[in-house]
């Protein structure tokens, strides 16, 4: 799928600076050290905004249009930063067969975003995920660690509330 | 040589031991179809039209990157051949956008003429395409993803072999596509416009941003004075778009068909090529005077200069503040000839037709209007030309030999091979050898800076003095020079050209498909062109050009006046990255 672009506004520390500089020290004349860096980034960062991989590219040698290709081919590097809260609606087949798209849809629609985005307060953030196993209790959603199931559209407000 | 016995559809050869199956089968003379490959750039096997068959192996192997060996059986055309290309061809077409009647590439598409020899049904794969916006964002590049087909040429040849970078494949499946980092327009990346990347496409995914509308607009206003020069290089090359085997000299073709077009006077920008080694050369002498700025770099490639004030901004002060030979004449004739004729330079259409598409950015850029108005006001390419003596009907083989127009029609044999890497050095050198020791050349070959390797390096002694000089074409080989000079390397004098190769094998040039590319030095075969022409001609240094000398007497002074500076001169930015 195509990766959705953060509109949110970088906000890097210098603590998280300085412990990106120290990654790519550490595995800069390695070869293929490129995705060791971007996995390390994404730990520090949360997500690999712009100015992470800029400075990656620079540091690395490489150019921005190389570490973006990487950036955007693995499904596990993320350009979007999550939420307080990441909401993941599973979109497995059998989640999927019970509705888990109408979950999707409502949810995009109570918290004014797409999935793959975040909210302007970065409070809430929304991603459909492949199947987590849970098919018993379908159509399931997580937020961040808790689970809930056998969903309907009308139980989502009530749910959400619980994190506002 | 060592050598391999292998055999080619039954038949017994001896190959060179390191070769691909590609080139084995180049030595039977068999050509195998590709779409991905260029040699040395793109050799990554991905578009599986190159599949053969090889006894033992599993299933079909990629000949352009499968290496043979001794006692190997090859099969280039059998039938599960023919029908795996012709069922990569369908799936390939199956994502294109075929819009072929209109295409620019109708007739030089690499695929059109592929999926013509498989006799592939266009419809074969019905299924989904991806809608993606055309990129028309810089002056220069046209990018069209609808039609690409994803063979990574283009990207190669911006990164492995101009080591820019500013483009790659983003996102992954069917999403796959072609852009910069971060869904950037290419004017927001540090792309440099050489174009490098069209010349690679094998379709019509990228082409040059066509000004040929602008052109005859101008044409058919008759308050307007529209003239053209063209560069050094089309003359060596546009003979490719009629036909011609590359290497063809047309300039007296070339020079009738543009007067069939109508154009009110067609010049030699061979004369300002000179112009500028009048004004290089004068800088030279005084910055090595001075100490100053050194090593001097060379102006003329707007390519270059891009990638300088974008990638190297320590060295802008070291470019040559002369304009480039497109910019002195157009800057020259608004001032200088339409003072002399009493035309107002606002009346003038002045057109360039260049083997690049960095000038088009290049007419662009402040400090380029001499006259108060734009310099150049048209940039056109070698093909943009091409196509319009084509639409105009104008039969371009059988035209008599036309003559360039008094009184720009004179251009030394240092002008003429500006167009080939090593050209703009050799004619400088030329002049400063000969102001220096005040005396004639016994020869006027400098052997050392000529020929199409990246990096050329030489020293001559001038006057009692050394002068170490070298010679980049193509940015990589640029970045490796300047890494070098950054390193403590002492040179007095470089001459960097965008293009591996020079503006003969510039991104404004005919397209040549991937089988002449590959086995065929088009730099060379264009270069011999300008060399010869340069050998030929009675007038050989820019300084006895009696063109120019009428320019400094009549307008300028001399070289570095006052007034040469004003219009001849520009200046740089630090862009960084």
């Amino acid at each position: 799928m195509k990766k959705k672009l953060t509109t949110v506004a970088f906000s890097g520390t210098d603590e998280q600076k300085k412990e990106l500089d120290e990654l790519i020290a550490q595995h800069k004349d390695e070869k293929g050290a490129l995705m060791p860096v971007l996995q390390g980034a994404q730990a520090i960062y949360g997500y690999l905004p712009i100015e992470v991989q800029k400075d990656i590219a620079l540091q690395m040698g490489v150019s921005l249009s190389e570490v973006y290709g990487v950036a955007s081919f693995y499904s596990q590097f993320i350009l979007n930063p999550k939420g307080d809260y990441a909401v993941s609606v599973c979109l497995g087949t059998a989640c999927y067969v019970k509705g888990s798209g109408q979950i999707m849809e409502k949810l995009e629609s109570l918290l004014g975003i797409k999935g793959g985005e975040i909210t302007k307060d970065r409070k809430f953030s929304l991603d459909a995920t492949r199947c987590i196993g849970a098919c018993g209790l379908a159509p399931v959603l997580t937020v961040n660690e808790e689970v809930y199931g056998r969903l309907t559209p009308d139980m989502l407000e009530g749910i959400l509330k619980k994190y506002n | 040589m060592n050598t391999v016995n292998v055999k080619i559809n039954n038949r017994e050869y001896a190959v060179p031991a390191n070769s691909t199956v590609l080139e084995a089968a180049r030595y039977a003379g068999i050509d195998i179809p590709t779409l991905c490959y260029l040699k040395d750039i793109n050799e990554i096997g991905a578009c599986r039209l190159c599949l053969v068959e090889v006894k033992g192996a599993r299933g079909l192997v990629t000949a352009c990157v499968y290496p043979v060996n001794e006692g190997m059986e090859i099969f280039t055309n059998t039938p599960k051949i023919r029908n795996a290309r012709k069922m990569n061809l369908e799936l390939v077409l199956s994502a294109h956008k075929k819009k072929c009647l209109t295409c620019i590439r109708s007739t030089t598409c690499e695929l059109q003429s592929l999926c013509n020899e498989y006799g592939v049904d266009e419809d074969f794969f019905k299924g989904r395409t991806n809608h993606y916006d055309l990129d028309t964002s810089t002056p220069y590049i046209v990018r069209d993803n609808e039609k690409c087909i994803l063979c990574r040429r283009c990207v190669a040849a911006c990164k492995n072999m101009q080591g820019i970078g500013v483009i790659g494949a983003n996102d992954r499946g069917f999403d796959t596509h072609i852009a910069s980092a971060f869904e950037k327009s290419l004017d927001e990346t540090s792309c440099i416009g050489c174009g490098q990347c069209i010349v690679a496409c094998p379709v019509g995914a990228l082409y040059e941003k066509d000004d040929t509308a602008k052109v005859l607009e101008a044409l058919a206003d008759p308050t307007k004075h529209v003239v053209i020069c063209t560069a050094p290089s089309v003359r060596a090359t546009i003979g490719e778009c009629f036909d011609y085997a590359p290497g063809t000299d047309v300039e007296g073709k070339m020079v009738s068909a543009i007067k069939a077009l109508g154009f009110e006077g067609v010049y030699d920008m061979n004369l300002t090529a000179d112009l500028t080694i009048m004004e290089e050369a004068t800088e030279f002498l005084e910055r090595m005077k001075e100490g100053k700025n050194l090593p001097l770099i060379t102006s003329c490639s707007p390519g270059w200069i891009k990638y300088c004030e974008h990638y190297f901004p320590e060295f802008t002060d070291n470019l040559s503040t002369c304009k480039s030979p497109q910019q002195m004449f157009g800057a020259m004739f608004k001032t200088y000839y339409a003072e002399k004729m009493g035309i107002d330079p606002k009346d003038i259409f002045f057109v360039s037709a260049i083997p690049c598409t960095a000038k088009k950015f290049e007419v662009t850029r402040d400090h380029q209007s001499a006259a108060g108005v734009p310099d150049v006001d048209v940039a056109i390419t070698t093909r943009e030309l091409a196509r319009m003596i084509k639409q105009a009907g104008i039969e371009f083989r059988t035209l008599e030999d036309g003559k360039f127009d008094n009184p720009f029609d004179i251009g030394s044999g240092a002008g003429a091979i500006f167009g080939a890497t090593g050209g703009v050095m050799e004619a400088a050198l030329r002049t400063a050898a000969e102001v220096i020791e005040g005396k004639k050349l016994e020869k006027l070959d400098f052997d050392d800076v000529r020929g199409t390797q990246g990096i050329k390096r030489a020293t001559y002694k001038l006057g009692g003095k050394e002068i170490r000089v070298a010679v980049a074409s193509g940015t990589a080989n640029a970045k490796r020079l300047l890494e070098s000079v950054k390193n403590g390397e002492k040179v007095d004098f470089i001459e960097i050209m965008a293009c591996p190769g020079g503006c003969v094998n510039g991104g404004g040039q005919p397209t040549q498909p991937a089988v002449v590319r590959n086995n065929v030095n088009l730099r060379e075969l264009r270069a011999k062109v300008l060399y010869t022409a340069d050998k030929n001609m009675d007038v050989r240094k820019s300084h006895e050009n009696s063109a120019v000398k009428k320019i400094y007497d009549e307008y300028f002074g001399h070289p570095g006046s006052h007034k040469a500076h004003e219009v001849l001169h520009t200046s740089y930015v630090k862009r960084g990255l």
